[in-house]
């Protein structure tokens, strides 16, 4: 297969990035995206120019860490992420645009590396239950009845990539926080907290500079693992839930 | 040196429980004056620096990764082991230990593998206290499947993802200390070497790499949970970011290294397709309950699975239910694999050659092909995504691929090294496997060690040296350290050669495979070594990394890895040729019986071997921790 790719290079952070022309003519069909950039890369090398930079990890679809934005969409043109998308699927001859993830709230780095370190924040603020290592009950103490744990599970599988944020016109973090927030708001587990989590939470989100919601969904046809946009509707509920009551204790219990 | 293993005294089942009384304890008020390191995130180093961060030490934490999230674990598909016996089926916290000794082929302590046993029952709750949602049945309780040939069902999992589960568990613990302010986190920065100061581990240098800054951090301990090193192969099915580098420079700087030549090699994997491959795809093995393993009696180059439907049964090979008709199709990891190798070797190899069939037929017309799709869907869609053939049609095509390291740092019971004060975690020690990994015990391992180990056995050690014990960064050691790390990333930008760092890792990979990989033999390794000599050479004089050391440059992250996956190479091998007999995933030519099985040799190699580093272009030295066996008897696998 001969591709022609135009990619995004902006040498740091601080400098303007353009898009450059490459051509690559011995791609495969079997190769995945990632192996025809790897072949792209070995060719600029051998020219003495430097390779394009762009995150990638475990190459099977589960770290998040790859993040390309292909001809429009994060992750090209499948619901999969990055790295399970191949050559197949382009056609021979065809002109490729590859770009990083755009979105205020995760600034370029390099080329097509982009920092997603606002989602590692807002997992902080509140993604947790407060237990310790420890001094817990047997797991089998409290029954979950299997389409809750199930629910609960569907929410649990984002794997932080960020395609839906750069899917989004107003790049929106609510399907990456809503998934979080209902994984533990269906769970027992998470009932305590319930409340403070929701709002934490989305203070952060939008502390860190996250558009807001306007039910486009792209997000969710986007998501290359299938997170639906009735999270985002869970979690607004879980929100004005925390908001219509205090939970503030007024002063600390016990102990004096 | 003598090792010492410090394995406690007193009867198995009493061991641990005895040696935690026995730890000294660090008082409440003193912990936050102790400074512990901990490099990786995966689940060892995730559950550690929780763990420790909630005693109330000062943790950093460092992950090479834009997030902690991201660690290998994170792939991890089929499940997790525990002894609950909520299925009562007979299982227990000794059969649990008996099954893993044994399936280690008896390279393991007993006193290690039976504390593995108690913590798995501790890890299930804890997981699902902090909100993992693992499978469950329709009354609410906990779902469990007997997983890789275990006679009963212990391993608990969430769907084919549970590596992801609890490495979110983990991850979150880790963000609640991280927000509490107890765990400071390193991102996107990579270790480059350990210092140690009198004998100690002092604390480590880095390199931040967005900057390229190399800097230093020092500490009471150091913990490293960095995973293992199958890339050494080039292809494997770890992460491509996955790398011995950390656990290396420990070696070089005093640390053993235990039994390197013990790697798995899983035999369910997607074939590669071509030289572009850039790495492997695991398929549960789980595949194998149902399907059928085969190849064509006579070679028929390049078949497909397409049409392979057409090939006569009469002109069919199924090698495995043929050899083994006990076990079939479900024999272990290491028999399947190097059978499939066999088969391909005689030239009966589908595809490429390198490839056989595992074929649903049969299964599809037993119970139907709905019953398969909800069994397997998840697989059989990842498979058709991968190779573009539809597994419905035809038969898939699988090849073995590494998969798992079993070797490792050696660690004593307490999980420490050689060196005080320096640590082992996870995949990263060498410690409770043995010479064969069973399927559904590494998570397991990863979250004893770092849940419910570390937190007592580091401890010990704090409260034995005292805080005042710290040796600070401005310390000639920590200085000589960074100059060596600097002048190491200057030496590989100004190199400037021709071969690309991927055109030599591909070519140790393909030497590790092809020689110390799923069959050894005394004049292959001998072979191999002298290669990877030739290799070493070569990278060190015409290896090409552009860009400069100051910036964000991945091909020097690469290349500085793959300088020490080359020498890990040689480590292996020189493993491999003194282990003259065949044990779990290590299988030796001149060691079989005359039906061409695996004979392992008790009287002379029931032993760990550890590896001391003894300078540049040195040989290294073998020490020998002798392997005793008070409550197991040994015997011969066989699954014929």
């Amino acid at each position: 297969m001969k591709i022609t790719l135009k990619v995004w290079r902006q040498k740091n952070k601080d400098t303007k990035g353009a898009f450059k022309t490459y051509q690559v003519d011995h791609a495969s069909p079997d190769m995945s995206f990632l192996e025809m950039i790897d072949v792209l890369n070995t060719d600029l090398i051998k020219k003495g120019e430097e390779s394009i930079a762009f995150d990638h990890d475990c190459r099977e679809g589960i770290c998040g860490m790859c993040s390309l934005y292909i001809n429009g969409h994060p992750h090209g043109p499948l619901q999969t992420t990055t790295c399970q998308l191949h050559m197949r699927t382009f056609k021979d001859g065809e002109t490729i645009t590859v770009e990083p993830w755009r979105a205020n709230a995760f600034p370029v780095i390099k080329d097509l590396v982009v920092d997603r370190s606002a989602f590692d924040r807002i997992q902080q603020a509140g993604g947790y239950v407060n237990v310790n290592t420890g001094g817990v009950p047997d797991a089998n103490m409290i029954p979950i009845s299997k389409k809750i744990a199930d629910e609960a599970f569907d929410a649990a599988t984002c794997i932080g990539c960020g395609a839906c944020v750069a899917a989004c016109k107003n790049a929106s973090a609510m399907l990456f926080v809503s998934a979080k927030v209902s994984q533990f708001a269906l769970l027992p587990q998470g009932q305590v907290e319930r409340k403070e989590r929701a709002e934490k939470m989305i203070a952060q989100m939008d502390a860190e500079g996250f558009g807001s919601c306007t039910n486009t969904y792209a997000c969710e046809a986007e998501c290359p693992k299938g997170i639906k946009v009735a999270n985002i509707a869970r979690m607004n509920r879980e929100y004005f839930g925390a908001m219509l009551s205090s939970y503030e204790v007024s002063s600390g219990g016990g102990g004096e | 040196m003598k090792l010492d293993s410090k394995i406690p005294e007193g009867p198995l089942a009493e061991k641990w429980s005895k040696h935690k009384f026995n730890l000294k304890l660090v008082n409440p008020a003193n912990k936050r004056k102790y400074e512990v390191i901990v490099v990786g995130t995966g689940l060892a180093g995730a559950s550690a620096a929780a763990s420790l961060g909630e005693l109330g030490y000062n943790v950093k934490a460092f992950c090479f990764q834009d997030s902690p999230r991201r660690a290998h674990s994170i792939a991890a598909q089929g499940g997790i082991n525990a002894a609950k016996n909520y299925q009562n089926d007979g299982d227990s916290v000794y059969r649990l230990f008996y099954d893993t000794i044994k399936g280690g082929d008896y390279r393991a302590r007993e006193a290690n593998v039976h504390r593995l046993a108690e913590s798995s029952v501790s890890i299930i709750d804890q997981c699902v206290a902090q909100g993992v949602p693992f499978a469950r049945e329709y009354g609410g309780l906990l779902a469990n499947r007997s997983f890789g040939g275990a006679q009963v069902s212990r391993t608990f999992y969430a769907r084919g993802q549970t590596g992801q589960q609890l490495l979110l568990g983990a991850y979150s613990a880790l963000n609640r200390q991280i927000a509490n302010g107890k765990v400071q986190m390193y991102n996107r920065t990579e270790m480059l070497d350990v210092v140690i100061v009198d004998g100690k581990a002092r604390g480590i240098i880095t390199r931040d790499l967005l900057t390229g800054k190399i800097e230093s951090h020092s500490a009471h301990a150091v913990l490293l949970c960095t995973g293992g090193y199958g890339n050494v192969f080039y292809l494997s099915t770890n992460a491509k970011g996955s790398n011995v580098t950390a656990a290396w420079r420990a070696h070089k700087r005093g640390a053993f290294f235990g039994n390197p030549c013990f790697t798995q090699i899983h035999p369910t994997c997607i074939p590669v397709s071509g030289d572009h491959q850039s790495k492997l795809t695991l398929m549960s093995e789980s595949l194998r309950n149902d399907g059928r393993v085969w190849v064509p009696k006579k070679a028929m180059p390049g078949l497909k699975g397409i049409d392979a439907v057409k090939v006569p049964e009469s002109e069919r090979d199924y090698f495995l239910e043929r050899k083994y008709p006990s076990f079939g199709n479900l024999v272990p990891r290491d028999v399947a694999s190097r059978n499939a190798k066999i088969v391909c070797d005689e030239g009966r190899g589908v595809g490429s050659g390198l490839a056989v069939f595992l074929d649903f037929t049969d299964a599809i017309k037993r119970v139907g092909e709905d019953t398969i799709r909800a069994k397997y869907g998840n697989l059989f869609d990842m498979y058709a995504q991968i190779t573009g053939e539809n597994p419905y049609k035809g038969p898939m095509m699988i090849y073995p691929a590494v998969h798992y390291t079993m070797g490792g740092l050696w660690v004593d019971y307490n999980l420490m090294t050689n060196v005080p004060g320096l640590y082992a975690l996870g995949e990263a020690n060498f410690s409770d496997h043995g010479a064969n990994r069973l399927g559904a015990s590494a998570l397991m391992q990863g979250l004893a060690d770092g849940y419910f180990v570390i937190p007592y056995t580091v401890g010990d050690y704090l409260a034995n040296i005292g805080w005042a014990d710290k040796v600070g960064t401005d310390h000639p050691a920590f200085k000589e350290a960074i100059q060596s790390s600097e002048d190491r990333m200057n030496k590989l930008v100004n190199i400037k050669g021709k071969k690309t760092v991927d055109e030599f890792h591909r070519q140790l990979g393909l030497t590790m495979w092809e020689y110390c990989g799923m069959s050894r033999s005394e004049q292959g390794l001998k072979k191999a070594k002298q290669i990877i000599q030739d290799i070493k050479k070569e990278f060190w004089t015409n290896v090409n990394v552009l860009g400069t050391t100051t910036e964000l440059n991945q091909e020097l992250e690469k290349a500085n890895r793959v300088a020490d996956f080359i020498e890990l190479g040689e480590l292996m091998v020189d493993d491999a040729l003194a282990r003259a007999e065949s044990c779990g995933g290590h299988f030796r030519e001149e060691s079989q019986t005359p039906e061409g099985e695996a004979l392992r040799k008790d009287d002379e190699f029931a032993f760990v071997s550890a590896w001391e580093f003894k300078g540049e272009n040195q040989p290294e030295e073998l020490h020998k921790e002798e392997l005793r066996f008070e409550n197991v008897k040994l015997t011969q696998r066989s699954y014929k």
